[in-house]
């Protein structure tokens, strides 16, 4: 973990509440090790009421460019501040944090499953698995056709099923409704999005004996373990979701079936 | 760098800049981003006789310039330190101090004389003032007669130096000092976090599962000096000053105002590297000024 200034590269906005801000460490250093599933602490400048800084998903690391990519949904004064940020500019942010999602040791079908900005992590993971040879398919969800993003990215490094909730892209309905998910058993899943979406997967998980790991987003305050606010009840007591976090087995989870 | 050191009654800080508990966990939360050894003390997580699971989620809410927690002494427990803590912690070159909570009057003395004999934990701080436990806690520090009880039940089986930490929710936190510094208190830490909550006006729910909660940060730094300044003007033993600093003039203000070291507590959550930075930039203040030692300026506010 360190406090590093970032330069940013470019600052794009992919729809009407998300942007994708790809950053370099400003003084050129390499990035260190960095794993799918973690995030980064973003300080917020130039804000009266923002005190604290912003959880962030690490959406992409590009090591031939040396740069983090981090896909900013636009949900209240803090995120909004991020994202009117522009190109040149300096963002200071707290990193690595968190655990990661487990690569598994052998080739196997492994599902990702992503809704709205909870796709994020899913890009860097199916890249991780690319490079250790195993293909990733990727289940994304949103409530309409301009919710769902970076496709394309997507479509790079695997297959790519859709659900949206008003049908005009993919599947009509929620991503555990997917054709995909009857049709086919799979040897892992990993997911990250909405509570209600992740405990419908956790549910479909259980059922078909399948593991499956959840990235959680509990609100923080530090990201790194000293203020114990974002704790999750676990089967192994209270956890923080920032250090023991983000990602958790749905076996340790409480709210799953 | 001797000109930074201070005292805290008998207890020798080398330099008056230390971390609030609370915000520091153990202090090696912290071991990526700074020299722990160049702090003046740590003071570490809240510690209870019997291990607490903490208050339910939500425990935290952002405010203007500062936050609100529930966190409610999550903590293994005073044995769990004692075996499993101390030992990776007790090579620090730097105090460590231990916070020191509980229930009853009985938890606090128990828990009290178990670190009495931890040969590199030189002294407690007594944490009279948390608001986020049902019994106990805060209800200790909010009238005279209670401080002062439970200040003299710990007074007599600890030695070492006794801190008490105040809470800020009295109607006269002057008269408290004075009730637990006739006790034997050593020093004075103020202030604990003032009582507030926070309501999602959509939902019409309070944004903690507590409904009220703590309430840091920048915000209350104000009214912390405030206090300071009149704590320091009622007694004699030395004040630790806390109340959302979050850069070297923040400490430097507590100092004037009669604190003779600074706790730096939520800001660390922002910038963990910002007690670093205050100890350099107290040091410039003192070459500035040309001040030989920085007890020159404890409560030299010229009014």
């Amino acid at each position: 973990m360190k406090v590093l200034d970032f330069t940013v590269r470019s600052n794009e906005p992919l729809n009407y509440q998300n942007n994708l801000i790809k950053v370099a460490p400003a003084d050129n250093e390499p990035l260190p090790d960095m794993h799918p599933g973690q995030f980064v602490q973003v300080l917020v400048s130039n804000s009266g009421s923002v005190f604290l800084r912003r959880p962030i998903s690490i959406n992409f690391v590009d090591r031939g460019k040396n740069e983090m990519w981090l896909l900013v949904q636009r949900v209240g004064e803090g995120t909004r501040k991020i994202c009117e940020i522009t190109a040149g500019q300096t963002l200071n942010l707290i990193f690595p944090l968190g655990n990661s999602f487990s690569i598994p040791h052998k080739k196997g079908r492994y599902l990702l499953i992503g809704g709205g900005v909870g796709t994020a992590p899913m890009l860097f993971l199916g890249k991780k698995l690319n490079e250790k040879g195993f293909s990733a398919e990727f289940l994304l969800g949103g409530r309409s056709q301009r919710d769902i993003l970076q496709i394309s990215e997507f479509e790079r490094l695997g297959s790519v099923y859709c659900t949206t909730e008003d049908g005009s892209l993919g599947e009509k309905g929620f991503v555990t409704d997917h054709s995909v998910l009857r049709n086919n058993s799979y040897d892992f899943i990993y997911t990250c999005g909405p509570k209600p979406m992740m405990m419908a997967v956790a549910r479909y998980a259980n059922t078909n004996k399948t593991g499956c790991e959840a990235s959680l987003e509990n609100l923080m305050a530090c990201g790194f373990g000293a203020c114990l606010c974002c704790i999750e009840k676990t089967t192994r007591g209270n956890l923080c979701s920032c250090t023991d976090g983000p990602v958790f087995n749905i076996n340790e989870l409480t709210w799953t079936d | 760098m001797d000109r930074l050191k201070v005292n805290i009654g008998k207890l020798e800080l080398q330099n008056p800049v230390t971390t609030a508990s609370g915000t520091f966990g153990y202090g090696v939360e912290y071991a990526d981003f700074i020299d722990l050894n160049r702090l003046g003390a740590i003071f570490v997580k809240g510690t209870t006789l019997e291990p607490r699971q903490g208050n339910d989620y939500p425990r935290m809410a952002e405010t203007p310039s500062g936050m609100l927690n529930s966190v409610g002494l999550q903590n293994k427990g005073v044995d769990y330190f004692i075996e499993r803590i101390y030992p990776g912690i007790r090579e620090y070159n730097t105090r460590i101090i231990v916070n020191v909570s509980g229930s009853t009057l009985e938890d606090y003395v128990k828990c009290s004389e178990r670190l009495e004999d931890l040969d590199k934990v030189p002294a407690i701080e007594l944490n009279i003032s948390c608001p986020n436990i049902k019994e106990g806690g805060m209800a200790f520090g909010t009238t005279c007669q209670s401080a002062a009880n439970v200040t003299k039940a710990v007074r007599n089986v600890y030695r070492k130096t006794l801190i008490v930490k105040l809470s800020p929710n009295v109607t006269d936190i002057a008269a408290i000092a004075k009730a637990v510094e006739d006790e034997g208190a050593d020093s004075v830490s103020l202030v604990n976090t003032f009582l507030g909550m926070a309501i999602d006006a959509e939902t019409r729910k309070p944004r903690l599962s507590t409904v009220t909660g703590g309430l840091s940060g920048p915000c209350i730094k104000p009214i912390a000096l405030r206090m300071v300044w009149q704590v320091y003007n009622a007694v004699r033993i030395p004040i630790i000053g806390i109340g959302g600093i979050s850069s070297a003039a923040d400490a430097i203000e507590f100092m004037l105002a009669g604190s003779t070291a600074v706790q730096i507590g939520t800001y660390n959550f922002i910038d963990p590297a910002i007690s670093m930075k205050v100890i350099d930039g107290i040091t410039d203040y003192l070459s500035r000024h040309k001040l030989k030692s920085v007890s020159e300026i404890i409560g030299k506010l010229e009014v």
